[in-house]
């Protein structure tokens, strides 16, 4: 073991895998295996991956274990509790709540995941550039960022929410608009320490562009803020796009989001509990989850932490 | 330091114009107020419609720039313009204010302060017993949205009521419109009207800042200064507040501030369900009802809300790190 043992990997995690029947090349293993390691070593990031799994697989597949569609009413059943026949129960209008709480899951999954990449990539370009480039360009940057901070975006999308009832990138665009902001902000410090570093500095008096500095060098050096960010933006963009919905600003009727489903249970709530608390309790867990996943990253991609826990 | 101050806010209100602006436009364009008649029987005929919109400024086939000229006109008067249902937009939003206020300020300088001691106990506890508790906790609460825990309240209330056998915990209204007693009397009904909403605030804020504050701590507790701090003979106590605690009360300064447009947001959604008549109900009403000038009247107020919390910003931090000042 004469390699030099990268600063990354503590003595502590390499002694761990020389027990009998593992492999010992561990000094030279990539920085990803290290971080996964990491991350499997932790109990809570283990158990939130596998929540959304399951949660996934069950929003995508659970549809088709049932004989009900989200549109369909099963004018025979009103309001009726759960049963064999309808396994959440029943709405006002006889609608399957499983097979709607399953309808509502696979958009706020989708809408989810696709307006923390779209945000949290938009982030990563104006705050790179504007750490790397400085001056007037910085200054204008962030003075957009503070503009859209000022900017009540739940206001902005509720009043557009008539222009993209039928549009549903721009409705994920819109999401994406009003989360990036902190992220961005977060990236710039970063890019203000790291244009400062050696091999940074070497590529520019070798005269590389500013822009494939930024791809080449800074970037992959954000990787992991970024990683972190996005998986927070998810559960951030979940939320809000249940709130927009609650509130009938967001996913529009005859589609069921699972916040048009709790706004249709609000006033059922306690004397209906199935009605409010099946998409609740996904919803919850569901964040929940994610959340657990990007608190282990955090920790599993921090280069000064000690020790996986 | 006063013209640091003073150059800060002139950036500030120049962002909260822009700002209001900005959504008095998207309104203008956006919303479209003769929608509001179409479902009235008899329909007011075409020209009875157009006559009032044009008096209210709220016309949609009057150019947008032109009915912002208007209201930007208005606005430096100290106008706000006419609602779609008729009454001023200042009167409203006069009784909405203290009502929003209120509650914001009690939710906010709470929440604040909760998560900030919360935050810093479990740093200095770090992965003993109260720090898990704490941890699993906020993760918990900060996964449930505000919407939903506000709900899970009043749920909460509803089942107490029953089982306590009389209304103990009031879960919708500010006040009872019906009670008639002494100012002790209608005090107390006010006050139990008022924790619920408080709590729903102070939770979700404190879950969210404890998290903040625990990291910041923790990135200070093991600093030079905070060692040196003991080594010099200052007792545990001091040396944690005065030296470590002061400094990672920076982030965390900044980090609520950055938030407090999503703390406005749930201040809303917690007011709309425990049925309050403040700014966050004129939020909603104002876009379900197309009325532009309303829409931004509120923006205008959490526009001058998130100013305030900068300047406090400012000057916090600034108070914090002398570096700021000089």
């Amino acid at each position: 073991m004469t390699t030099p043992v990268d600063p990354l990997i503590d003595s502590g995690s390499v002694l761990e895998d020389t027990t009998p029947g593992k492999s010992v090349d561990v000094p030279l293993a990539g920085r990803g295996r290290l971080v996964l390691r990491r991350f499997f070593s932790m109990k809570r990031g283990v158990i939130g991956l596998l929540v959304i799994i399951v949660l996934v697989f069950f929003a995508f597949a659970g549809p088709h274990f049932t004989q009900w569609k989200y549109s369909q009413l099963d004018f025979e059943h009103f309001l009726s509790g759960p049963s064999k026949l309808h396994w959440f129960g029943t709405t006002q209008t006889g609608g399957d709540v499983y097979a709607e709480t399953m309808r509502g899951a696979q958009k706020s999954i989708i809408i989810g995941l696709l307006t923390a990449v779209i945000a949290t990539g938009f982030a990563a370009l104006i705050g790179s550039v504007a750490g790397y480039y400085g001056g007037w360009v910085d200054r204008v940057l962030m003075w957009f960022v503070d503009l859209m901070l000022v900017i009540p975006g739940f206001l902005i999308i509720a009043i557009l929410s008539n222009e993209f009832a039928h549009n549903f990138a721009l409705f994920v665009a819109l999401l994406a608009a009003f989360i990036w902001m902190v992220t961005a902000r977060i990236v710039r410090g970063q890019t203000l320490a790291l244009k400062e570093r050696e091999y940074v500095l070497a590529a520019r008096y070798m005269g590389v562009p500013s822009w494939k500095i930024i791809v080449r060098h800074i970037a992959p050096n954000l990787s992991s803020i970024l990683i972190i960010d996005a998986t927070i933006n998810v559960s951030v963009a979940i939320i809000l796009e249940a709130s927009l919905s609650f509130f009938g600003f967001g996913v529009q009727p005859p589609d069921v989001s699972l916040g048009t489903e709790l706004d249709d249970a609000q006033n059922a709530a306690f004397t209906y509990p199935w009605l409010f608390l099946f998409p609740a309790a996904f919803l919850i867990v569901l964040v929940l989850a994610v959340n657990l996943v990007g608190d282990a990253l955090r920790d599993a991609l921090d280069p000064n932490a000690g020790k996986a826990q | 330091m006063a013209k640091f101050l003073l150059r800060r806010l002139v950036n500030y209100l120049i962002l909260v114009f822009i700002a209001t602006s900005l959504a008095y436009i998207l309104a203008a364009v956006s919303l479209n107020p003769k929608s509001n008649y179409e479902a009235r029987t008899p329909k007011p005929p075409e020209s009875v419609i157009n006559q009032k919109l044009d008096a209210q400024n709220l016309n949609p086939d009057t150019p947008v720039l032109v009915r912002y000229g208007h209201w930007v006109d208005d606005l430096v008067h100290g106008n706000l313009g006419e609602e779609v249902q008729g009454g001023t937009v200042n009167s409203d939003v006069g009784d909405r204010l203290w009502v929003s206020g209120q509650l914001l300020l009690i939710g906010t300088v709470l929440g604040g302060l909760v998560g900030v001691i919360i935050g810093a106990w479990s740093a200095v506890r770090q992965y003993k017993l109260i720090d898990h508790f704490f941890t699993v906790t906020s993760f918990v609460i900060l996964s449930i949205p505000t919407f939903v825990l506000a709900i899970l309240f009043q749920i909460l209330a509803v089942k107490i009521n029953h089982w306590v056998g009389h209304q103990a915990i009031q879960y919708s209204g500010q006040f009872n419109p019906k009670l008639n007693g002494g100012t002790l009397e209608m005090f107390g009904d006010r006050l139990d009207h008022l924790i619920l909403p408080t709590v729903t605030l102070v939770l979700a804020g404190a879950a969210f800042l404890s998290r903040y504050q625990r990291s910041a701590m923790l990135d200070v507790l093991g600093a030079d200064y905070v060692r040196t701090a003991r080594a010099k003979g200052l007792r545990r106590r001091t040396a944690l507040t005065k030296h470590a605690l002061r400094t990672a009360l920076i982030p965390s300064v900044t980090i609520f501030v950055y938030s407090f447009a999503t703390i406005f947001v749930g201040a809303t959604f917690t007011e709309l369900i425990f049925g309050w008549h403040g700014m966050g109900e004129l939020l909603i009403q104002s876009i379900q009802s197309n009325d532009t000038n309303a829409v931004a009247a509120v923006t205008l107020f959490v526009a001058i809300l998130v100013l305030l919390a900068s300047l406090l910003q400012d000057f916090v931090v600034a108070l914090l790190d002398p570096r700021v000042r000089g």
